[in-house]
């Protein structure tokens, strides 16, 4: 089963369209990156995959199902997570608190309002483990307003792994990492498991290249090229729009 | 047949007054993104200041002018050294004109004590004359010839002006209007001075009609705010319509169905932004 | 132990009215308490939900009206008529709810305000039901448990019981696995909804829950005075226990109580010291708004904070 298929998807805003026809099909397991020049639809494209925009046409199956009018907080039920461009994590809370609440998402639990978070020791254990997969156990207790900017982009990772995603959509997870902060996160990025499919935009092409199977290049909102790495590196359209932009 | 005019007129009378009252709340309100809570409370100060200069003798048109000139005075003050220290942070702004607006209401209670008190019209505008069948009172008819002028003058200031297109570029599109050069700070001071002069102008002018006594500010404030809700922040055209047509539903909710006066006013202010939460023009921050 | 700051000040309250002595101040503790549950109940949507709403009066006006006239006018007993009142209230809540969250920021503080003013006028006008300005009176007190609260001390003690639960199960459901995501929707919406959180149905939750405790004060409220009158709906009414909320400290559990007792003692107290306590709680409010924007009780902590690590 396909784990996401896009069809006749359009977006437009006042008369531009951002995402102008594409259809696309990430197949289970699959890392998939989309490229594309400034201002090519790719957040567009993701809103629309996560439901923070709804299309004016085109459908979007998430593992078979269609998900299109639905909220983000369903289809994330149905396991999709992503990260934002921009960091959206909670700065005054301590990083175990952030996961904590990436772990609540899915559970009943978020709705009890009688008796103590706090109090839920195994909930706050789990999200230790959370942190250890991605390397920041040893700041568990420390605010996330006080940590480096590449600690902060490897929590939004950690939080979309709490939620054990199927569909996992990273939106440039390396912008603004230096060289060293880049390669913990790619190793973090390797290490995913199979069961989960990956679709990442990213600027950053050495590292973004070498993770990848699949890429897709946006130009204002269309599909213009697809196909593996050396496909795409070689096809003329894909330097006439990167070179040309 | 009568009652029909004359409720009609009083419409559009009251539309005159409200047209006055909420253009200068739109314009702050659509250029600066603050909704004014203290606009009503101008509004009365206006009245109170033009009371007290008609009680010295002073010429109605020339009180009215002064208290206008006074309010702005104050308004620029308010907006430079509370409202500009707030820059950016809207809400903050909002709850500061909040406080001011109970700065202002207890002040006039101070000064001018709790009785309220009807200001008396110019006496070029005495009497009542007969209008298609029945009697009407001349200033009233005075206060829709007035509010014309002003929504004349106000039209050609922000059409016809540098400053006007300053205003329009600046509710289109603030940062835009920052990136071409347009003295941003000095904008807001002048808008709103000039929207709290329309308000103390306003006060003194419905004196005749409305009195002036204390909890008139909190009765004009949610006026201005459906008027500008149902005709669209920062317009000036919506101002007008949304002032006739509160103005109508008001005085013939009032005349036809009493008890439910307010209901009927309030109503359409919450269809349309149930409807369309961000206003009739979209411009309401969410 | 974890909770003995809160059995001190449930103490320090209990002996209040031994060592106020004067009627008149337990009285104005009274006022102090329904004014806090007022504050509280207001500070779940502003505080920790991040709506700030201009028509909370609306809930207790309504729970106050509603108690008065079931008693006076369908001769309900007390505890019919305050059970009552709470499920209308209540209930008006969810529907206004579903209205005022169309939208957000201003447009919710617009449609909060419309809809408290709906209420306000019908309270104003509809002299039949509502005895229009002058309101509805001659609601006598119960006697809760058969226990004689027409006295101020035996009123008082009534209304910290009611404080006292109101507080703790407040505080249990700002701790709370929801009072989390409420907390969470406020700073990062889109964060949460990603996460699988149903946003909307985070915040309406919330607004029924200010709504039914706004109630709550509205029953202790028409209790104290006897009587209610359209001004407990009132545009001011409304922007009052926003400022008691914003000065005292919103997303804080002392804050509304710190500023709920500010705004009482002011209006009481100082008032017969200082003829224009309204213009200074004005200016103290702006100060606050301006110079300490998280509200006297976090600039106390940080101050005290700051002054304990001193060099």
């Amino acid at each position: 089963m396909t784990a996401l298929v896009l069809r006749g998807l359009r977006k437009s805003f006042g008369g531009l369209p951002a995402t102008d026809d594409v259809a696309l099909e990430i197949q289970r397991g699959e890392r998939r990156l989309i490229i594309g020049p400034n201002g090519a639809g790719k957040t567009t494209l993701f809103n629309l995959i996560s439901g923070d925009l709804k299309p004016d046409a085109g459908s979007v199956l998430l593992f078979g199902e269609e998900v299109a009018h639905l909220r983000p907080d369903q289809r994330a039920q149905r396991g999709l997570a992503r990260t934002y461009q921009i960091i959206t994590l909670f700065p005054r809370s301590t990083l175990v608190e952030n996961i904590v609440l990436a772990l609540m998402g899915l559970s009943p639990l978020r709705w009890h309002c009688w008796h103590r978070l706090a109090a839920r020791r195994e909930l706050y254990d789990r999200a230790r483990a959370v942190l250890e997969r991605v390397g920041l156990a040893h700041l568990a207790s420390r605010r996330v307003a006080d940590v480096s900017y590449g600690e902060k982009r490897r929590v939004e990772i950690a939080m979309a792994l709490a939620q054990q995603p199927r569909l996992l959509l990273l939106d440039e997870p390396l912008a603004g990492l230096s060289a060293e902060e880049r390669r913990s996160v790619q190793d973090l990025l390797e290490a995913i498991p199979r069961d989960i499919s990956i679709v990442m935009i990213e600027h950053d092409m050495d590292t973004a290249l070498a993770f990848a199977e699949k890429i897709t290049v946006l130009h204002y909102g269309k599909v213009i090229v697809e196909g593996d790495r050396a496909h795409v590196v070689a096809h003329p359209r894909t330097r006439e729009v990167y070179l040309g932009a | 047949m009568g009652f029909w005019i004359t409720q009609s007129l009083n419409s559009l009378a009251l539309g005159g007054l409200l047209f006055i009252l909420s253009a200068g709340f739109s314009l702050i309100f659509g250029l600066m993104r603050i909704a004014n809570l203290s606009h009503g409370a101008y509004f009365m100060l206006g009245a109170y200041v033009g009371l007290t200069l008609l009680q010295r003798g002073v010429n109605f048109w020339l009180a009215a002018l002064a208290a206008g000139a006074a309010i702005a005075i104050l308004g620029g003050l308010v907006e430079r050294i509370v409202l500009r220290q707030l820059a950016g942070r809207t809400l903050s702004q909002v709850l500061a004109t909040l406080g001011i607006a109970f700065i202002i209401a207890d002040a006039c209670l101070w000064i001018w004590s709790g009785d309220p008190i009807p200001l008396t019209g110019p006496a070029s505008l005495r009497g009542a004359v007969p209008v298609l069948g029945t009697h009407f009172p001349l200033y009233r008819l005075g206060v829709i010839g007035i509010a014309a002028v002003i929504a004349l003058a106000l039209w050609l200031l922000v059409e016809k002006t540098r400053i006007g297109a300053m205003i329009r570029a600046g509710v289109d599109d603030l940062d835009m209007a920052r990136a071409v050069g347009i003295p941003v700070k000095a904008l807001f001071t002048a808008v709103f001075c000039l929207g709290s002069a329309l308000a103390g102008l306003g006060g003194v002018i419905a004196g005749p009609i409305l009195s002036v006594y204390p909890g008139l500010d909190a009765d004009m404030l949610p006026l201005a705010l459906v008027v500008v809700i149902l005709g669209g922040v920062g317009s000036l055209g919506g101002a007008v319509l949304g002032s006739i047509v509160i103005g109508f539903i008001y005085t013939f909710g009032n005349a036809l169905l009493p008890d439910l006066a307010y209901v009927i006013l309030f109503l359409p202010m919450v269809i349309v932004l149930v409807a369309r939460p961000r206003g009739l023009f979209g411009r309401i921050a969410t | 132990m974890r909770y003995a700051p809160s059995i001190a000040a449930l103490a320090a309250l209990l002996a209040l009215p031994f060592a106020l002595g004067n009627d008149y101040y337990v009285n104005l503790a009274s006022q102090v308490l329904i004014a806090a549950i007022f504050a509280m109940s207001l500070n779940l949507l502003v505080g920790y939900g991040g709506m700030t709403s201009l028509g909370h009066a609306a809930y207790l006006g309504v729970g106050a009206y509603a108690t008065a006239w079931l008693t006076l006018r369908l001769g309900l007993g007390p505890l019919g008529a305050g059970a009552a009142a709470l499920a209308i209230t209540t209930l008006m809540a969810g529907f206004y709810g579903v209205l005022a969250l169309r939208a957000s920021g201003l447009g919710f503080l617009m449609i909060t305000l419309a809809l408290g003013q709906i209420l306000w006028g019908l309270a104003y006008r509809w002299v039949g039901v509502t005895g229009g300005d002058n309101g509805l009176s001659g609601l006598a007190r119960p006697a809760p448990l058969g226990i004689d609260i027409t006295g101020a001390r035996p009123f008082y003690f009534f209304a910290l019981a009611v404080f006292a639960v109101a507080f703790a199960l407040v505080a249990l459901f700002v701790r709370s696995p929801f009072g989390a995501s409420l907390q969470g929707a406020r700073d990062q919406p889109r964060r949460m909804r990603a996460l699988g959180y149903n946003v909307w149905m985070i915040r309406w939750i919330t607004f029924v829950l200010a709504g039914f405790w706004g109630a709550v004060a509205g029953v202790l409220y028409v209790y104290y005075n006897n009587f209610i009158s359209p001004h407990a709906l009132s545009l001011t009414q409304s922007a009052e226990v926003l400022l008691m909320v914003i000065a005292g400290g919103a997303a804080t559990l002392t804050g509304p109580v710190v500023g709920a007792a500010l705004v009482v003692v002011m209006k009481n107290v100082v008032s017969a010291y200082v003829e224009r306590w309204t213009l200074l709680l004005g200016v103290v409010f702006v100060l606050i708004v301006m110079f300490l924007p998280d509200g006297l009780v976090p600039g106390v902590q940080r101050l005290y904070a700051r002054w304990r690590t001193r060099p």
